[in-house]
């Protein structure tokens, strides 16, 4: 019931025994404008799994660029000019147009409606505005290398972003545009769990998927301005030299870290809050048994939001710090730390007495909770404030983030698009290629990112072009693992672009999962449901017919 | 124990009074999450095991969900084992936020891509700093452009050098050696070219040639010293340097050297000492609160004088702050009681310059 043209009853009986009649579902009907000015969520839902993919797919590629340059402790393929740009933007891509919006942008706006009951979002032309600014923000911010490049870091730390002879405005204004759009689609989430969800769905009954990203719309709504005025701030510094934070002018520069991680080190649970969302779904679905503790995993998400936002100095220990901030920053951090072990604990249980089986999105569920649990503890490990003085800006730091920014967000992106890839697409992946190449992520990963902890360990600083002899053999197996990764990232790419044009179609709800979002069709209709959904059940209610 | 924990981490050798203790926490810390990852790793496989799918299990009845003390109590203890961590951590923290007194001064100057040093005697070097062992070391850091983060791993110190103020960071060196200086804070193109190395000296090899002030132009290590540009030719110590930069720059006209009541706080001993302020509290006067007075006078005003100092931010050069802050320093003990001469321990008679507008007035 796409388009006009397809619900009529002559347009159905045209085609009458060439081919099963043309399945209503969202997918089909309607040309390119159908798509680009389209209103319904899973639209707008795939086209940002284009967008993003192609974000992520530019960051890994500036990702291998860095550790190919890495391979030598002098010059291997670029300039220093070169290496700071790429890394900058391997960041800025990496973040502000992979991290932060693509499970929000891509599972949560196709899923959210679809596990409340709802026709679509609260706002859906706001939900298509944000598509488009978005984009908007992504070309602002890409600008900057036609520009010739930006080298602030992502961080964009004063005075040096005030003075650098590169294109930081490009990428200041662009991040600024993508905030916007990450705080158009946190309203829009917020206001539909609100409002639109449907007759006998309480909120101790919403998928867990839902309370994450919950949280994390709270997170975007409230911290992104914060970092949107600090931008633009460091941009009319800039242009104009007010001297808000540049010293020379008589600003301050430690304000301006102060702003920029109270967003920036929020963003981190932006990042991570929905994948923890996904593997909360995916352990529940394959191994048939509720949450060892609902109430566990929604409220220590919730927990996450509000007390992360009162952690951001742990990043300026060494930056000047009182005894007192460095003690209260420290401790704080120390609670979030403990939310995510509550997560972990939850989820490990999850399986006792369940029904357990390993198709790649389980396996993802393992080398998240893996990973996830080896990256957290290394984050206990940098909030400790004496042991920090020693890590901070080396690359002991660059593993602990990757641990949890691809160690977690990216394995559960790669978990969500396993396992809900039937329900976008009404197809199958093959299960044996998908399971090689998970298992390559893994062992990629894992070798990458092993060494930068040891490398930090020994001394080595983050954002470092040259690096002293001893530090090369390190440096080369992290390298080495890259190329794994990148490997196993490729398989999937293409056993899934296999799947989406030649996969086996799926049943509606081929895992037997009970949350209520395989209780459309696979891919579901434009409506979504048939008529109004009503909710009798919990989303993890294993024990009950489906 | 020690020797075997630290090689398999990769940590650089323990070079500084903190590095044993710091590195005593960091294995606890990572033993802890070794075994941490390890128990969640094992639940997982052992689940995965027995509760692996079979036409047995596919359908069952719903386990009951954790009771409330079940969620709490691993809560708990991982809260209290984290919070462990945490003091232990803070209370290293403090130890190095606390510099003790007396040691020895030098002053660092940050520059993209460049470190060096000044010491009291006069002396500059560049990319090597020069130490004592066993002795308190404090840095008294400041930038000439953007942020830079001085970082000796050897030492397990790191302080970020921040233009228009000043840091401090200390150590103290337990074996002669040479250890690698990086900059932890990327500052621009070159940033992993902004190294440096610390040669921690014996105390009788450093006051050879760093303790000897001034010493006679064309001795064998002159190379080091940087003479008084303008000058005869002669190395003066840094607290002269502080002298004329006073007379030049116009301090002296409402600061004393002597305990003089004048128009501003006087500077014989001032520096270490308590300093009431107008709003109420008290500041150590050290390098930082100095600095900071001469770059921003009106953000701690000394109790009891009117807030009439203008700013020196973009006048004064970090060199020449840095005189300034040593000049100050040197007048730490130094007899209140007018006429007595400015004489300090270990100082010569500070030079003082004979016209206070001097000819290199701004």
């Amino acid at each position: 019931m796409t388009t006009p043209a397809l619900t009529l009853p002559e347009a159905v009986a045209e085609r009458p025994l060439l081919a099963p009649p043309a399945p209503a579902d969202y997918l089909h009907g309607g040309g390119v404008r159908s798509w680009l000015l389209t209103r319904d969520h899973k639209r707008i839902a795939v086209m940002f799994l284009g967008a993003t993919s192609l974000a992520l797919l530019l960051g890994g590629i500036f990702a291998l660029l860095l550790r190919a340059e890495l391979l030598t402790p002098g010059p291997t393929i670029m300039s220093a000019e070169a290496y700071n740009r790429t890394f900058t933007l391997h960041g800025i891509v990496m973040i502000f147009m992979f991290m932060i919006p693509a499970i929000p942008t891509v599972f949560g706006n196709f899923l959210l409606p679809l596990m409340i009951g709802a026709r679509d979002v609260a706002f859906p032309r706001l939900n298509l505005a944000s598509f488009y600014v978005y984009l908007t923000g992504s070309a602002i911010t890409l600008t900057s290398l036609v520009a010739g490049g930006a080298d602030m870091g992502w961080t964009f730390y004063v005075p040096y972003s005030t003075t650098s002879p590169s294109a930081v405005a490009n990428v200041a204004f662009g991040v600024f545009v993508l905030g916007l759009s990450s705080v158009l689609t946190g309203i829009n989430f917020i206001v539909t769990v609100h409002t639109m969800r449907t007759k006998g769905l309480a909120w101790h009954r919403l998928p867990l998927f839902v309370w994450s990203l919950y949280a994390t719309s709270i997170i975007q709504v409230l911290a992104t301005p914060v970092l949107g005025m600090s931008l633009l701030l460091v941009a009319v510094d800039r242009l104009w030299g007010i001297g808000i934070f540049d010293p020379a002018l008589g600003g301050d520069p430690l304000l301006f870290q102060h702003l920029f991680w109270f967003y920036s080190h929020p963003a981190v649970y932006i990042m991570i809050l929905p994948a923890m969302g996904v593997i909360s779904e995916v352990v529940c679905a394959f191994s048939r048994n509720p949450p060892a503790s609902y109430r566990a995993i929604a409220y220590s998400s919730l927990g996450i939001a509000l007390v992360g936002f009162l952690t951001w100095g742990h990043h300026l220990f060494v930056a000047g710090m009182s005894l007192l901030d460095g003690a209260v920053f420290g401790v704080l951090s120390m609670f979030v730390a403990v939310f995510s072990a509550v997560k972990v604990f939850t989820w490990t249980l999850t399986l006792r007495r369940g029904s357990v089986s390993f198709e790649t999105p389980m396996l993802y569920f393992f080398w998240f909770t893996f990973l996830f649990t080896f990256g957290g503890m290394t984050g206990v490990a940098v909030a400790t404030s004496s042991l920090d003085i020693h890590w901070h800006d080396t690359y002991f730091v660059v593993a602990h983030f990757h641990f949890i920014m691809v160690g977690g967000t990216l394995t559960a992106y790669l978990a969500a698009l396993h396992y809900w890839f039937p329900k976008f697409f009404g197809r199958r992946y093959n299960e044996r290629w998908a399971t090689i190449a998970s298992v390559t992520v893994f062992v990629g990963f894992v070798l990458t990112f092993v060494p930068q902890f040891l490398l930090g360990n020994a001394g080595m600083p983050r954002r470092y072009y040259a690096y002293p002899p001893e530090f090369q053999w390190l440096n080369v197996l992290s390298s080495g693992g890259a190329s794994i990764l990148a490997a196993g990232m490729l398989l999937t790419l293409v056993g899934l672009v296999y799947a989406l044009v030649a996969g086996p179609r799926s049943d509606r709800n081929p895992w037997g999962a009970r949350t209520y979002e395989w209780l459309s069709a696979s891919p579901p209709p434009t409506e979504n449901f048939e008529g109004e959904l009503a909710i009798t059940r919990g989303p993890y209610d294993y024990h009950l017919p489906e | 124990m020690n020797e075997l924990f630290r090689r398999l981490l990769f940590l650089p050798p323990q070079a500084s009074g903190f590095a044993r203790d710091f590195d005593a926490l960091h294995y606890a810390v990572i033993t802890a999450s070794m075994l941490g990852i390890f128990a969640v790793g094992l639940a997982l496989a052992w689940f995965s095991f027995r509760y692996r799918r079979s036409p047995q299990n596919a359908v069952r009845p719903p386990r009951p969900p954790l009771t409330r003390a079940q969620e709490l109590t691993p809560a708990f203890g991982l809260l209290v084992l984290f919070v462990g961590f945490w003091c232990v951590g803070v209370r290293q923290f403090a130890l190095m936020q606390r510099v003790p007194a007396g040691g020895l001064l030098v002053y660092v100057t940050a520059k993209q891509w460049m470190w060096s040093f000044d010491y009291a005697n006069g002396d500059r070097t560049n990319e090597t700093l020069y130490v004592p062992t066993g002795r308190t070391v404090e840095l008294a850091m400041t930038s000439r452009d953007v942020i830079h983060s001085f970082y000796v791993p050897a030492f397990r110190i790191k302080k970020d050098v921040i233009p228009g103020r000043t840091t401090s960071v200390w150590f103290s060196a337990l074996r002669p050696g040479t250890y690698p200086i990086f900059c932890a804070e990327y500052c621009g193109l070159d940033h992993s070219g902004m190294r440096g190395r610390v040669v921690a000296l014996t105390p009788s090899e450093f006051a050879e040639r760093f303790e000897r002030t001034p010493r006679a132009p064309g001795g064998a290590d002159t190379p080091l010293a940087e003479r008084e540009p303008g000058g005869h030719g002669e190395l003066t110590s840094l607290a002269a340097r502080g002298a004329r930069v006073a007379a030049a720059r116009g301090c002296l006209r409402c600061h004393t050297l002597d305990g003089t009541p004048h128009l501003a706080p006087t500077w014989a001993r001032l520096y270490g000492h308590e300093v009431p302020l107008a709003n109420g509290s008290t500041v150590v006067a050290d390098a930082a609160y100095l600095t900071e007075s001469m770059m921003d006078p009106l953000a701690k005003v000394h109790r009891g004088f009117t807030p009439i100092m203008p700013t020196y931010r973009g006048i004064l050069t970090p060199a020449e702050t840095a005189a300034l802050v040593e000049l100050i320093r040197s007048l730490a003990d130094a007899p209140l009681a007018p006429p007595a001469p400015l004489v300090s321990a270990g100082t010569p008679p500070l030079p003082l310059p004979a016209a206070l507008d001097g000819g290199v007035a701004p």
